[in-house]
Parts: C-alpha cells; sequence; structure tokens
C-alpha cells in the first residue's frame, strides 16, 4: 500500500551503474527475474483469457459434449447486449458499486484520519478493526443472512432496540428495496478496514514540515485539512478506490451466500449472473461473450482511471 | 480432542488396511467413491455401507456435496467425464441427461442377470429415478432414496383448547389437518401473527428459494392441485394453455397469496435448511418440506416426542398431488471400477439391507419394505410418507432439465416473492421460454 | 509554545480515541456473536428471539470434528457407553460418532494450498519486482498494466477454460493445480506492492555492495531482501488473506483431494438441518491462523504500509 505502485514513470536504471555487474548483463537478470511471473500469468490467465474469447464466438456447451460445435460469429454478443436482463444485473452491480466504495471511503478515511491522531492503543484497535476482512467472504454471507433473519438474527433487533420498531417489521433480505442495502451493508463491514490500511499509509506519508509550514501561514486546521491532507492522501483513496473497485466488480461469494441474488434479480451482480449462464445453463460460449464483455468494460474502466491516478500523481 | 480423533482415524486406516489387504489376496479389493448429497440421509448411508464393506472387502469412500452446490459440482464432474464418483446418487431429473450424454451405465442386462426386478420397487420412484426415455423399461438406476414434499405440523398448538375454539369460531370447523390447499392457507392466516407463549409465530414455512431448485419444489404442489400440466397429454412438448391454463395461474396466485399472508418476514430465500430452523426455533406452526427431515424432527428436543404431526400435501381443485423428491444410484460411466460398483447396487437391493436402511431412517423405495404391515406404525410419519408417495409427480427430467428448471425459477420466485407482474403474465413467459428450450434442443 | 504544532491536543486525542474504538466494538459484534455462535447448543443457536445468555457447551466443536449418525436402539445398546467427553455430548443427542470429520482435512489444505501459494507468490513477486524497480524491462508499463489487468478478470469467467486445462495437464482437484492458481490471482497484486517497496530502498546501498565485489544476485539476496523485509511480509498478509478464504475456485475446481475449507464450512449439516453452531465453531477456528499471523506481523503491517510510503 504505497505511492509507488503507481508511479508510471520507472526509475531509470543509473548508467554506471549498469556497468557495473560482473556474470550475467542486467537483461539477462531482469528476464529471468520476470520470466516466471510473465509465464504463470500467460499459462493461468491470459491463455483460458485466449480460450474464453475462442469460445465466445461459438455455440458450445459443456454439458452437450456429444453436440458438434458451430461458429455463431458475433451472435452470442448481439442476444447479450439486447437483453433486458443484463442491464438490470449492470445496474444492480453499478448501484452496489457506488455505495459501497462512497461508504467504505468514506468511513475508512475518516477512521484512518482518527487513528492518525495517534492516541493511546491506537495500534492496538487498528488491529481489531482490520478483524472483519480476514474472514472468508463466503462464510461472512452465510453469517449475514443469519444475522438478517427477523425472527432469529439480531440485526433487525438492535435496531429495534434503537429506534423502538417492531423487529419483525421489516426483512432486509426479503423486502425487494432493502435487500440491495443489505449486501451493501455487509460489505462495507467487511471492507472497510482495507481502504481504512490503505488511507492511513496516505495520511501517514504526508511529511510534519509541511502542516509545520502551514502553520507558520496562520493556514486553519480547516484549510490545512483541504489544502494539504485530502490533496497529499488523494492518489491513495484512488488506488483504495481502483482495488475495491476491481474487487466488488467481480463479487460473487459474499453476495450469492447472502441472498443467492434475489429476491427477484435486486441484488443478481454480473457475476451472479455469469455464473448461472456458464455452470447452471451450461451455456458455455453465450457465458464466454458474457465474460468477455464484462472483462472489457473494467479493463476500460481500469485503465481510463489510471491514467487519471497518473495524473493525480504526477501533480 | 482432535488429537485423540486422529489417532482412532489412524487406527481405523490401519484397520482398513489390514481388511483390504487380506481382500487384495483374491485381487478383488477396490476403493470405491459414492458421491452424494450432504445431508442427513448420507451419514446413514455411511453407516449402512459398513455392511457391504464387511462383506465384500472394498473400501468405501464417500464424497457428499451441499445440496445448494451439488448439481453445479456433480453435473460438473460428470460432463468433464471425470472419475472421482463410481458411485452417483444423483437427482432424479439428471436421468435424462445422465442417459442421453452417456454418463451412467444401462443397468437392464445387469439387473436381469441378478434377478433385480424393477417391479419389486415403488413404481413411483422406478419412474421417476431410474427410467429413461419415462415409462419404457430402460433402467439408469436403482431407486435408492424415495423423498417427497409433506407437510409437519404444530399436534401441541393445533390441540390447544382455546386455539380450537377460536378457530371454530373463525371459520366455523374444527381446526385439523387440512384437507385442501385452501384450508391450509386458512390455517396459516390464522395462526400468522398470534402470540403463543409470550412469542409471536407465524403461518408456515413454504420454499421461496431461488439460486438452485427450491421455490419449483414448493410451488408445484399448488400448481399440480390446481390444474397445472406439463404437456398436452395427447401431444408432448406443446406446452401453452397447458402451463398456462386457468387453473395453473390460480394455482400460483394461491401460492402467492399464501407467502404473502401467512409466512415469516424474511422468509424469501428458503429452502429447506431455513425450514427446518424456522421450525425447530417454533416460528411456525406448520412447515413444507420433503420427508427425509420427519426422522429429525421427531428426535428434535423442541418439537420432537410427539409434539409434531405429518401429512402428505393436501389436495385442490384440480386433484391431489406432491411433488417428488428422492434419488436413484447410478453407475458412472467413466469410472474404471463399474465391476465393484455394480456389486455394490446389488448388495444394496437386497431386502434385508433395504430393510436396514430404513431403520436407519433411509426412505427405502422397496415396495416389500413399505407394505410390511408393521410399516405404517413403525413410525409417527411411515403412514404419511406411504399416502405422499402415492400421489407424486416430478418436475421435467429431459436432459435440458437445468434450463427449464432455471426458467421456472426466475418467473416463479419473480412474481411470488418479488411482486412482479402477475401471474398469468409469469406463466405465459413461462410458456416462451420452454417454448424456446424445445426449440433449441430440437424438439419442437 | 512549547507543544510540536503537528501533535493532536490531548482533546482531540481523546475524541479521536472514542470514535475509533466505538466503531471497533460495533464492528466486533457481529464476529462476536459467531464465535457466541459456535459455543451455543443447536436450540440456542436459532432461538427465537436469539439468545444473549446461553449455557455455554462444545457440541458445535464435537459435531464440526465428527461425522455422527442417529442411533438406532440396538446400536446404542451395541455400542456400549460413552468412552469420552465428545462420545458422552453425542450420545446425548441420540447419536454416536461414526468417525473424524472431513473438517481437518479441508484445514490442512488450506494450510497447504494458502500458505503455499503465499510463499511462491512472494518469491515470484519479489523478483519481479525487483527487476522492475531497478533494470530496464522493455515495455515495462505495459507489462506492469498487464500484471494488473490479470485480476479483473472475474473467477468465473476462466473457470470454465481453467478447468478443461487443469483437466488434461492432471492439476484437477490437485494442491499443486491450486497453489499455481491462486499465486496467479495474487501476483498482480504483490508486484504492484512489492515494486512500491523496493523503490523505497535506496540504490546506493547496492551500488555499494557491488563495489565491494557482491555479484547482482548476491547484493539482491543480502541486501534489498533483508531491507524489504517488512514489504514482502505486509504484502504477504493480503495475500494469505486472498487465497486462505477464496471461495469461487475452491468450489468450482476441487472436491475430494484438494479442497479448501471456505466451501465446506458454510454447509455443514447436522442431524437436523444446517448445524450453526458448527459452522459457526469452524468459522472461528479457520479465523484463528491468519489473525494470528497477522497480529503477528501487526508492526510490519503497519510499518509496512508507512515505509513504503515515504517521499523522497
Amino acid at each position: 500500500m504505497t505511492s509507488s505502485p503507481i508511479q508510471s514513470v520507472a526509475k531509470k536504471t543509473p548508467d554506471g551503474f549498469a556497468r557495473k555487474i560482473r556474470g550475467l548483463s542486467d537483461r539477462t537478470i531482469a528476464w529471468i527475474f520476470v520470466a516466471p511471473t510473465i509465464f504463470l500469468l500467460l499459462a493461468v490467465n491470459i491463455f483460458p483469457l485466449i480460450w474464453t474469447i475462442r469460445l465466445s464466438f461459438t455455440n458450445f456447451r459443456v454439458n452437450r459434449p456429444n453436440n458438434d460445435v458451430e461458429w455463431v460469429g458475433l451472435r452470442n454478443y448481439e442476444r447479450i447486449l439486447g437483453d433486458p436482463d443484463i442491464w438490470n444485473t449492470m445496474q444492480a452491480t453499478a448501484h452496489f458499486l457506488i455505495w459501497t466504495i462512497t461508504l467504505q471511503v468514506l468511513i475508512g478515511f475518516t477512521l484512518a484520519y482518527l487513528i492518525n491522531k495517534k492516541f493511546r492503543g491506537n495500534d492496538m484497535w487498528t488491529t481489531i478493526i482490520v478483524f472483519p476482512m480476514m474472514l472468508s467472504p463466503a462464510v461472512v454471507g452465510n453469517f449475514w443472512t443469519f444475522l438478517y433473519q427477523p425472527q432469529i438474527g439480531l440485526f433487525n433487533y438492535v435496531i429495534a432496540f434503537f429506534n423502538g420498531v417492531d423487529p419483525a417489521s421489516f426483512s432486509m433480505i426479503g423486502d425487494v428495496n432493502l435487500a440491495p442495502w443489505a449486501i451493501i451493508i455487509a460489505d462495507t463491514w467487511m471492507w472497510t478496514p482495507f481502504v481504512m490500511l490503505i488511507c492511513l499509509a496516505g495520511l501517514r506519508s504526508i511529511p510534519d514540515s509541511i502542516y509545520e509550514a502551514a502553520e507558520c501561514d496562520r493556514a486553519s486546521k480547516w484549510r490545512q485539512f483541504w489544502t494539504i491532507t485530502i490533496p497529499m492522501a488523494l492518489p491513495f483513496l484512488m488506488l483504495a478506490v481502483l482495488f475495491r473497485g476491481i474487487e466488488n466488480f467481480k463479487m460473487f461469494d459474499l453476495v450469492v451466500q447472502l441472498t443467492g441474488g434475489g429476491p427477484g434479480n435486486t441484488t443478481t451482480l454480473t457475476s451472479i449472473d455469469l455464473k448461472r449462464e456458464a455452470f447452471e445453463r451450461w451455456r458455455t460460449g453465450y457465458s464466454s461473450a458474457y465474460a468477455v464483455i464484462l472483462f472489457v468494460t473494467v479493463f476500460g474502466l481500469a485503465s481510463i482511471y489510471v491514467k487519471a491516478l497518473n495524473k493525480v500523481k504526477e501533480r | 480432542m482432535k488429537n485423540t480423533l486422529l489417532t482412532s482415524a489412524a487406527a481405523g486406516a490401519i484397520l482398513a488396511s489390514g481388511l483390504s489387504s487380506v481382500a487384495m489376496a483374491d485381487g478383488h479389493a477396490t476403493d470405491l467413491t459414492l458421491c452424494w448429497a450432504a445431508w442427513d440421509p448420507a451419514n446413514a448411508l455411511v453407516e449402512l455401507s459398513r455392511d457391504f464393506e464387511d462383506q465384500s472387502g472394498h473400501t468405501m469412500n464417500f464424497e457428499f456435496v451441499p445440496w445448494t452446490s451439488f448439481a453445479d459440482r456433480m453435473l460438473n464432474e460428470l460432463n468433464s467425464g471425470g472419475q472421482l464418483c463410481d458411485l452417483m446418487i444423483g437427482d432424479s431429473q439428471w436421468i435424462g441427461s445422465g442417459a442421453e450424454n452417456g454418463h451412467y451405465v444401462q443397468l437392464n442386462d445387469f439387473f436381469d442377470a441378478n434377478g433385480i426386478d424393477m417391479g419389486d420397487f415403488i413404481p413411483a420412484t422406478v419412474t421417476g429415478y431410474a427410467e429413461w426415455p419415462k415409462n419404457t423399461p430402460n433402467y439408469y438406476a436403482l431407486p435408492a432414496f424415495g423423498d417427497v414434499v409433506g407437510w409437519t405440523y404444530r399436534k401441541d398448538w393445533f390441540e390447544r383448547p382455546e386455539i380450537q375454539a377460536e378457530f371454530m369460531e373463525t371459520y366455523g370447523r374444527a381446526l385439523g389437518v387440512p384437507e385442501t390447499l385452501d384450508e391450509l392457507t386458512d390455517i396459516a392466516q390464522f395462526f400468522q401473527g398470534r402470540d403463543i407463549d409470550g412469542t409471536t409465530v407465524y403461518g408456515a414455512a413454504i420454499y421461496t428459494e431461488r439460486g438452485s431448485e427450491g421455490i419449483t419444489m414448493g410451488v408445484t404442489n399448488w400448481l399440480y392441485n390446481y390444474g397445472f400440466e406439463y404437456e398436452n397429454p395427447d401431444q408432448p412438448y406443446d406446452v401453452d394453455g397447458f402451463v398456462n391454463s386457468a387453473g395453473a395461474v390460480a394455482g400460483l396466485e394461491a401460492y402467492r397469496e399464501l407467502y404473502e399472508t401467512g409466512t415469516p418476514p424474511g422468509s424469501s430465500n428458503w429452502y429447506m435448511g431455513e425450514n427446518i430452523d424456522a421450525y425447530r426455533s417454533g416460528q411456525v406452526a406448520m412447515q413444507m418440506n420433503f420427508a427425509f427431515i420427519w426422522p429429525g424432527v421427531e428426535a428434535d428436543e423442541n418439537v420432537g416426542g410427539g409434539r409434531s404431526g405429518y401429512f402428505p400435501n393436501p389436495a385442490g381443485p384440480a386433484g391431489q398431488f406432491a411433488q417428488l423428491g428422492g434419488q436413484g444410484i447410478s453407475v458412472v460411466s467413466y469410472s474404471e471400477k463399474q465391476d465393484a460398483a455394480l456389486e455394490y447396487i446389488q448388495w444394496f437391493a437386497q431386502p434385508e439391507v433395504q430393510a436396514r436402511w430404513w431403520e436407519l431412517g433411509g426412505y427405502s423405495a422397496l415396495s416389500a419394505v413399505v407394505e410390511d404391515p408393521g410399516f405404517a406404525a413403525s413410525q409417527p410419519y411411515a403412514q404419511t410418507f406411504l399416502d405422499s408417495m402415492a400421489i407424486v409427480k416430478d418436475f421435467w427430467a429431459e436432459p435440458a432439465y437445468a434450463d427449464l428448471l432455471l426458467a421456472t425459477q426466475d418467473r416463479v420466485h419473480n412474481y411470488v416473492v418479488a411482486g412482479e407482474g402477475t401471474a398469468q403474465e409469469a406463466l405465459d413467459g413461462l410458456v416462451r421460454d420452454w417454448i424456446e428450450v424445445f426449440e433449441d434442443e430440437g424438439k419442437l | 509554545m512549547s507543544f510540536s504544532v503537528t501533535e493532536p491536543t490531548k482533546g482531540t486525542k481523546w475524541f479521536a480515541g472514542f470514535l475509533v474504538v466505538a466503531y471497533a466494538i460495533i464492528t466486533l459484534v457481529p464476529l462476536l456473536w459467531i464465535v457466541a455462535t459456535g459455543f451455543k447448543s443447536p436450540a440456542d443457536s436459532i432461538a427465537y428471539p436469539p439468545v444473549v445468555v446461553f449455557e455455554p457447551t462444545l457440541e458445535g466443536y464435537v459435531n464440526l470434528f465428527t461425522d455422527r449418525t442417529r442411533a438406532t436402539d440396538d446400536m446404542l445398546a451395541e455400542a456400549g457407553p460413552p468412552e469420552t467427553w465428545y462420545d458422552e455430548i453425542a450420545r446425548e443427542r441420540g447419536t454416536i460418532i461414526t468417525g473424524p470429520s472431513r473438517y481437518g482435512e479441508r484445514f490442512l489444505n488450506s494450510v497447504i494450498i494458502g500458505f503455499g501459494s503465499t510463499a511462491l507468490c512472494m518469491i515470484l513477486g519479489t523478483a519481479a519486482a525487483y527487476a522492475f524497480s531497478r533494470f530496464r524491462v522493455p515495455l515495462k508499463d505495459d507489462l506492469l498494466f498487464f500484471i494488473l489487468s490479470t485480476r479483473m478478470m472475474p473467477p468465473i469467467a476462466v473457470a470454465i477454460p481453467i478447468f478443461l486445462m487443469f483437466r488434461n495437464l492432471g492439476l484437477n482437484d490437485t494442491h499443486l493445480g491450486m497453489i499455481l492458481l491462486y499465486t496467479a490471482v495474487n501476483l498482480s497484486l504483490s508486484v504492484w506492492l512489492l515494486k512500491g517497496f523496493i523503490d523505497e530502498i535506496p540504490m546506493e546501498y547496492e551500488e555499494a555492495a557491488l563495489i565491494d565485489g557482491y555479484t547482482r544476485f548476491q547484493a539482491f539476496y543480502k541486501v534489498v531482501l533483508p531491507q524489504a523485509a517488512t514489504g514482502i511480509a505486509s504484502t504477504a498478509i493480503f495475500c494469505l488473506i486472498f487465497a486462505w478464504n477464496e471461495y469461487a475456485f475452491a468450489v468450482l475446481l476441487t472436491s475430494g483431494t484438494a479442497q479448501t475449507a471456505p466451501p465446506f464450512i458454510p454447509n455443514i449439516i447436522g442431524v437436523n438441518g444446517k448445524d450453526w453452531p458448527a459452522v459457526a465453531a469452524g468459522a472461528t477456528i479457520f479465523l484463528v491462523p491468519v489473525m494470528v499471523f497477522t497480529v503477528l506481523l501487526r508492526k510490519h503491517l503497519l510499518r509496512g504500509i508507512t515505509f513504503g510510503a515515504v517521499r523522497k
């Protein structure tokens, strides 16, 4: 969690330095060091991706091994892009993404800001706050269904205790209006610590001298916050948003265990929909096209985002 | 504790290896793997299979996968020609694809050679679990576990005089086991929100689950009894007008009415496990569930020991049917140990083993077991099981069953739980979906 | 004024501390609820309304580690009196223990795959990060983005080709296959993080080492690695957390031999429906290794974060 991952301008190897090697040349060593990583990624990520792209132009179905596989051109893509249901799942995903990221950044940053006040025991409390993200998302999803049960779960009783409503009067995962919030709450509970950690790194990277200078200029705390803290921590915030964005775009395990995508299609995120196409309907070709569309979407959004990030960094 | 367990496991392993080395001597010992769902009856099967291990010298391994991922995991295994499972206790709807895609070994010759007669098994289970195409004597499985949707109710609540009196006053009839689905809905509404011993209770826990097959297994109990048909009896795959008939629409509306007015808040994604939890914790007066849970209900500290009663799915305007569950046991064609696997089936089919199976909590599908004069009285739920097995109907078992099922899940769940559109629209939509599947399959 | 301008006042500290502790307590409630459920009896676990005060029992833990079957009377008679305390707990429910459950195996698989892939990932990731940090690698920026982009693929999307590929290579349902898979998934994050840490290590150290006659490998091994240890440790925590808890690939690609615990835990079925205490017990035990690992490396985690972040 550092500023450096986002540095796109790599440091140059000083010329004098490069000449001082004995034995293998730097170039060779560089390749020896990088090659295993690239090879593994090619084998486990890129090769399957190419395979997926290939399959996306066919009508192949894993559960019909005896059927002829035909090339169908772009038909799978046309069907997906013309399907209103897919746009609904995209909408559900967008709602989930926007709110989880907003809440996690707000809460995570606030926590990091408070922890950075270096009160006594802040180390210990930071470690405690990090616990939820160590759980398995599948187990978390499973337990939150339990917590959300109006009769036997804890959630409704706690809410009822604070605002006096009948615990049975609302149902977080049964109500079409509340269910999208149910998954947002669970995800925020689990992943706010991650954002907090990155923000904390950002805040601690700001040298004290800058604040001291500002203090000399008699800038108010409020002004210091907006002109120093936020701009200096922004690259970290953006990095947190990038990682949470990528992860939540792929969100599967927590939500599938929590709501199964229901009620109706209200929490059917794209990954859940994709899993149904691929592993329940077994429309391999179709789901491959679906996967490619999703990948292109994330890839496109992420590249634009990383460009913006680098701009912020270079400022 | 773990240490001791590990020690005993090690001891068991040594014992087992000792046994198998003995059997190795005559060259027959095989490690067999049986795949099934991870649920209560599976534990009983492990216990039952010890006899087989002792007799044959083979070693049994078990691969139990939770219901929610059972179909994904196992169909993945079969579709990829995997050799994990030698024996598969696969869901009844898989039989079509098992037979047509060559996942399962056809068992006719084996049955003939070993004197296993399908006539000895409950007819509905033979049709439901073993035959493909349906109603032809081509067998791909031996009925292994009979199961059917039925109802459990709180006898102790039903019998309370004050509740009896109030029900009589409200509905003008005595409170008892419902004769019809409408009566069941009345009872559910009567209990909904009622205060019993200081807690608020609700009417009935019913299937609403969306992800796998839950709501379909529930709603069909209404649809069948209100006049839904899968297809034109005279013309296969002709679904329009049968799936979305006026009766079917009324049945779907009635299921939604029960969901809206007689089920616990938050029961929007419930299947077997959630219904059991709701019933055991005293939230509901009745629960819909497969019969496999009944032995567990009888043994439960809160609701067992005579506090619960059982009844088959009540009749509707168009007849009385109940959704079939259960599975047959098949030999996987990709297995290299088919002989030993067949040996297991031969052993399993024996009447003594089947009787023991029932005793351990497995629902035997062998007629000799269930027709035994002592059977009906052997357990409080035995008669209900018999009555239910006599009225079963099953979902499609076509190779494309998964597509047909998913369409049903979506259409029905979206209408019943999420309240989208009307019942007529939902079933009309289902007709369109199914026609599309059948066209893809070349059936239409 | 004697205090540093950047040191918060006492009041501010108190206020900040109060808010953070309040948040920590709220966030702990669901976690404590899971831990508590592990010590409830099955009836208490689904009590309606929920119970906060209950009589603790180890039944959930017994159920987690054993397979049981409902016993008929003759089985009970044959089995004789219970021999151990856990036998006794099982008998009270009218069941007898038939053997150890598969939780132990699944847990062990998680240890092998989780720690194995984390180790491999650190080795490959550190090497690659070092190369990216110190050498002119052709198309460096593109390669880095390419490495990041491999994390953007939803696991479901590549699961079918990976399944088919693994089957052809005989890697399906093997520890090695899962280790390679999780390593690949984690590599992008690791390379990005580690490059940041290594970038921060002044190059002068290596230059000095090279002048002293170290080879490039020695310089990397003896100078850079110790300096990067903190960064490696905090990266390892993130990798371990992911590999330890991964669900989608585990559920789709593994079954008997190499399945990890996450697909197993949520679905522990007892004699009567879902066994919530056993599920909670399984989740609690499963949390312990990562928790211990994190608490032990706590200083590294926090230092690692700040260390890499100090700008030049």
